[in-house]
């Protein structure tokens, strides 16, 4: 089916996300959207779907005019999409999320489980994105939950699929799979809208690339343009995609971490005897396909979850026992994984979600009272230092594009003295430009001497930053290695295996391929997240 | 490649403790051996070695009661709870069936031996026995139930439902009326039934359409009702035969059912009641399964607590809001109508006094969960009941009874029920932009 989009407008309040926008997506066409945080990309598709009703412009389908009041509409057009901010429902199981909205029955109304079981037990074989029915969307981690909402818009056999950054959360072997279920799609005629801000991945599936800037189409190019050149027409200027960083300082031991064991709340042992310790100054990374134990092992560090047994020290002193607050206290600073659970209060401004672990400082209170100038002040410089493109400092961050959201967690984490720096995927859908900044500033906290983990599924992350990798699978630290192993060998170690290439015996029963073996045990050890 | 330091160690973590499965355990350990030390109380200070009971039928000269040798009964009981309680410290009690049901037998096992402890050493001439609570705890439950069911379906759509209370009341009002008109009183059902149904749709209306703020809204649908029967009473002459006409009902007669209604206990309290009370069973099965099982019931749980994903998959959100609140009415109609036809016949002010608050507690202590707040319901009735018969005793301030239902519910949220967890966008009205 051809799509046309014709001058379609979006405005909200005097802010114009849209800005007459014109597009053309061909039948069997896979057509890349390019553009910073806030650029307007998923405005334009959720008026596309129905969910935004726009303010001037039309949608032509195979040139005839259609208006989608409701996503009902857009569905019965045949329109799919992948949704940036997932659309899952957290208690229902992954079968009842999928089924939802046209719900497989016995006749009279009564749910079929059953088939709809058997039916996401097929399209995750056929499309290899392992998920377990039975188990629930608010237990599994944000990968998983990813691989669902991607099965909930292709059970829709829809002939224009919109993909909003269906990426930012998979593992490379998961990008694969997705780009080759894309590539199959593609030959059968589905038209694709794809959104993703990893240039790669436009480069090796896209046909067609449009970049949008500030609400308004920039250009269009090919995916034969160079990195460089798109990253640049993004942004607006020159990006370098790798930074620059200087041979670490190392101070003292900073963060001391000894046999950690952390018990899940399915009562499974998650993370097990883990231990290492960063020191001043330096950058360890914990590599791991999601769902090895990271997320609890940061939780742990935080003292969102008692460890069941082991030691964490903060320069010597044992933090173990402390809860979440005194942990901050302690001069910790958290990025976490899942930003919108535990990084912000959507409902909150901008300007308050700034000060959220800071409003006790003498600096933002005044007695019982908020010192609303600093407030204020403070909002200014982080908007402006961290290019944080929002209406104002007042508008809610629930109203911020994605990317927007984590730089406005990130401003804050980084605004305070830190002595330990934890960062769950710290660059998750940020654009180009703003991961460049991201990382410039994680490495100058470095050099400022703060001890940093970067917790991240993402490799080309970790390489970039870390002056030591340790690698987890299983919920244990299986090695700890310099950066300048290779990345074959780091990807063995993720998937259970040897560095030296001799994999883990239960890991090598499967077809010996880490792809299938790392997809495989990831849904295991999700359900026992 | 360069290894640092290769932390490969064995697994010594089969002996670790879940700190939060520790912390359940102890507050157990604790719970239990408080309820047993109250058992071992009674037993210690009851001097009285007999107490009669009475569990069916009337009390005349020729009956002859049962006995309870008060301290056997009272030491067995103690040492029960005793017995779980340890099994508890020694971390038997994990959550699943067998704890469920040590945790009633304990519960039963208090509740007798609180029961003997109140109706024993009384100083009176003619001793009061003990007669079965059960019948009342039934009757009295009905309408809490069907209140319960009404507050699961609204909220579990999104939509919070305070005005239960109302509810109770309008229905309450016209099933009187319509009976009274018609002589009949199953049409007054009918009438209870649609008079729950129009504040529900008061309700849909203001909070669905206008966005109205719900617990404000439904405080002054209740005052609203309130308002609205005791003028239309008002308006009623005091002249014998027009009030015959609209505040006289006939009332609903207690059906037996056949052999069922002769079980020892229970028998009676179940299955000799008016047809209302089996209109209340069949209800709770059918929302359970409404909810649980249908196509319909799936989008009313999505659309209270995702409306937004429900949309995305094209669900109307609003009209399943719509449909759930005026299905609601149905029941809440239902269940005022208990508080004329269903028992005392003509409408007083305030018939329904207050009950459709505590049939909104039930929701919540039954967690938005159809049977779990059935059986918060029957708890409640129970307790109420018990009161009732324990006023007539005079060993405990009646005023003391009337707050321990709503304290162990207190006690029992907040201890075992866990965190209580409404559907996620309960009183959230939903907008697009
Ligand atoms: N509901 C809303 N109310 C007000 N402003 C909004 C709303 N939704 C989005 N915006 C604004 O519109 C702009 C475009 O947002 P959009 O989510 O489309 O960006 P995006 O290109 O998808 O960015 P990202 O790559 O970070 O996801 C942003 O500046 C955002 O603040
Ligand atoms: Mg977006």
């Amino acid at each position: 089916m051809q799509l046309e989009i014709r001058g379609l407008t979006k405005r909200f309040g005097t802010f114009t996300a849209n800005d007459h926008i014109d597009l053309t997506i061909e039948p069997g066409e896979i057509h890349c959207l390019l553009g910073e945080n806030g650029a307007g990309k998923s405005t334009l598709m959720n008026m596309l779907y129905g969910l935004l009703d726009p303010d001037e412009g039309q949608v032509l389908l195979d040139g005839k005019p259609a208006k989608f009041a409701t996503p009902g509409d857009a569905i019965e057009a045949g329109i799919g999409m992948v949704h940036q901010h997932f659309m899952l429902v957290p208690v229902f199981t992954v079968a009842e999320n999928i089924m939802l909205g046209r719900e497989q029955t016995r006749g009279l109304g009564v749910l079929n489980r059953a088939s709809a079981a058997a039916l996401v037990r097929e399209l995750s074989d056929k499309y290899k994105l392992a998920v377990d029915p039975a188990s629930l969307v608010q237990d599994l981690p944000v990968g998983v939950q990813q691989r669902v909402e991607i099965l909930k818009a292709l059970a829709n056999n829809a002939e224009v699929l919109i993909l909003d950054e269906p990426t930012a959360v998979l593992t490379p072997q998961e990008i694969d799979e997705l780009m080759s279920i894309m590539d199959s799609l593609r030959n059968n005629g589905t038209s694709i809208v794809f959104i993703t801000h990893k240039l790669r991945e436009v480069k090796a599936i896209g046909d067609k690339i449009t970049v949008i800037r500030r609400g308004k189409v920039v250009g269009t190019t090919e995916p034969t343009a160079s990195e460089p050149d798109l990253a640049e027409m993004m942004v607006g200027r020159g990006v370098k995609l790798v930074v620059d960083k200087d041979e670490p300082e190392v101070g003292d031991v900073a963060l001391d971490v000894k046999n950690l064991t952390v018990i899940g709340t399915r009562g499974t042992t998650v993370v097990r005897n883990v231990s290492f310790d960063v020191r001043a100054g330096e950058i360890l990374g914990i590599a791991g396909v999601q769902g090895n134990g990271q997320t609890e092992l940061v939780k742990a560090l935080l003292g969102l979850v008692r460890p069941a047994s082991g030691q964490i020290q903060l320069e010597g002193r044992t933090i173990s026992r402390h809860g979440p607050r005194q942990v901050l206290e302690e001069g910790i600073g958290y990025i976490p994984e899942d930003r919108s659970h535990d990084g912000f209060v959507s409902s909150f401004s901008v300007r308050e979600n700034l000060v959220l672990d800071l409003y006790k400082h003498d600096e933002f209170s005044r007695g019982l009272a908020l010192n609303q100038q600093a407030m204020t002040t403070n909002a200014q410089q982080r908007i402006e230092e961290f290019d944080i493109r929002t209406q104002s400092m007042n508008s809610s961050v629930s109203a911020l594009s994605g990317g927007n959201q984590q730089k406005v967690v990130v401003a804050r984490e980084l605004s305070r003295r830190l002595k330990v720096l934890i960062a769950s995927q710290p660059t998750r859908g940020v654009d180009v430009g703003s991961i460049e900044f991201i990382h410039q500033r994680i490495v100058a906290e470095r050099d400022k001497g703060t001890a940093v983990v970067i917790v991240s599924t993402e490799l080309d992350e970790i390489f970039a930053l870390s002056d030591r990798i340790a690698v987890m699978y299983d919920g244990r630290i299986v090695d700890i290695v310099s950066p300048d192993i290779l990345r074959d060998e780091i990807g063995l170690l993720m998937a259970g295996g040897d560095a030296k290439g001799a994999a883990a015996p239960e890991e090598r029963s499967g077809s010996g391929a880490t792809a299938a073996g790392t997809a495989g045990f990831d849904e295991e050890t999700a359900k026992n997240a | 490649m360069s290894t640092v330091t290769s932390l490969r160690t064995p697994d010594a973590t089969d002996t670790v403790r879940d700190p939060a499965e520790m912390q359940r355990r102890v507050k157990l350990t604790v719970t239990l051996l408080l309820v047993s030390a109250i058992i071992f109380y009674f037993w210690w200070t009851i001097d009285d070695e007999q107490v009669f009971y009475l569990l069916s039928g009337e009390r005349t000269r020729d009956t002859v009661p049962g006995e309870i040798s008060t301290h056997p009964v009272t030491l067995t009981c103690g040492i029960v709870v005793l017995v779980a309680a340890v099994a508890a410290a020694l971390g038997l009690m994990r959550h699943g069936a067998t704890t469920l049901i040590s945790m009633l037998v304990v519960g039963l096992a208090f509740l007798l031996c609180f029961v003997v402890w109140a109706y024993s050493d009384l100083d009176v001439a003619f001793k009061p026995w003990i007669t079965n609570p059960l019948p009342g705890t039934f009757a009295v439950a009905t309408p809490l139930v069907l209140g319960a069911l009404a507050g699961c379906l609204c909220e579990r759509a999104g939509v919070i439902n305070v005005a239960i209370e109302g509810q109770f009341l309008a229905g309450a009002f016209f099933a009187s009326v319509v009976a009274s008109l018609t002589y009949s009183a199953g049409a007054g059902l009918l009438g209870g039934i649609i008079a729950g149904i129009g504040i529900s749709a008061m309700l849909a209306l203001f909070s669905i359409r206008y966005l109205v703020n719900q617990v404000v809204l439904g405080v002054v649908l209740v005052v609203f009702a309130q308002g609205l029967t005791n003028f239309l009473l008002d308006q009623i002459p005091n002249d014998a035969t027009i009030k015959a006409y609209l505040n006289e009902p006939p009332k609903l007669q207690d059906i037996a059912i056949p052999g069922l209604s002769d079980i020892p206990l229970i028998g009676e309290a179940m299955f000799d009641q008016t047809i209302l009370v089996y209109l209340m069973y069949a209800a709770v099965v059918f929302v359970t399964f409404v909810m649980f099982e249908t196509r319909w019931g799936l989008r009313v749980r999505a659309v209270g607590e995702h409306p937004k994903a429900a949309d995305t998959v094209g669900i109307k959100v609003r009209r399943i809001r719509w449909q759930a609140v005026l299905l609601a009415g149905v029941f809440a109609g239902l269940g005022g109508a208990y508080y004329t036809v269903g028992s005392t016949g003509s409408f007083d002010k305030n018939a329904s006094s207050g009950n459709g608050f505590i049939a909104l507690a039930a929701v919540i202590m039954g967690r938005w969960h159809p049977l779990w707040a059935t059986f918060a319901a029957l708890f409640f009735g129970l307790m109420s009941s018990l009161r009732n018969q324990l006023s007539l005793v005079d060993k405990i301030p009646s005023e003391l009874l009337t707050m321990t239902p709503y304290l162990a519910t207190v006690v029992a949220v907040a201890g075992f029920v866990g965190r209580v967890r409404p559907p996620a966008a309960d009183g959230e009205p939903y907008v697009k932009s």
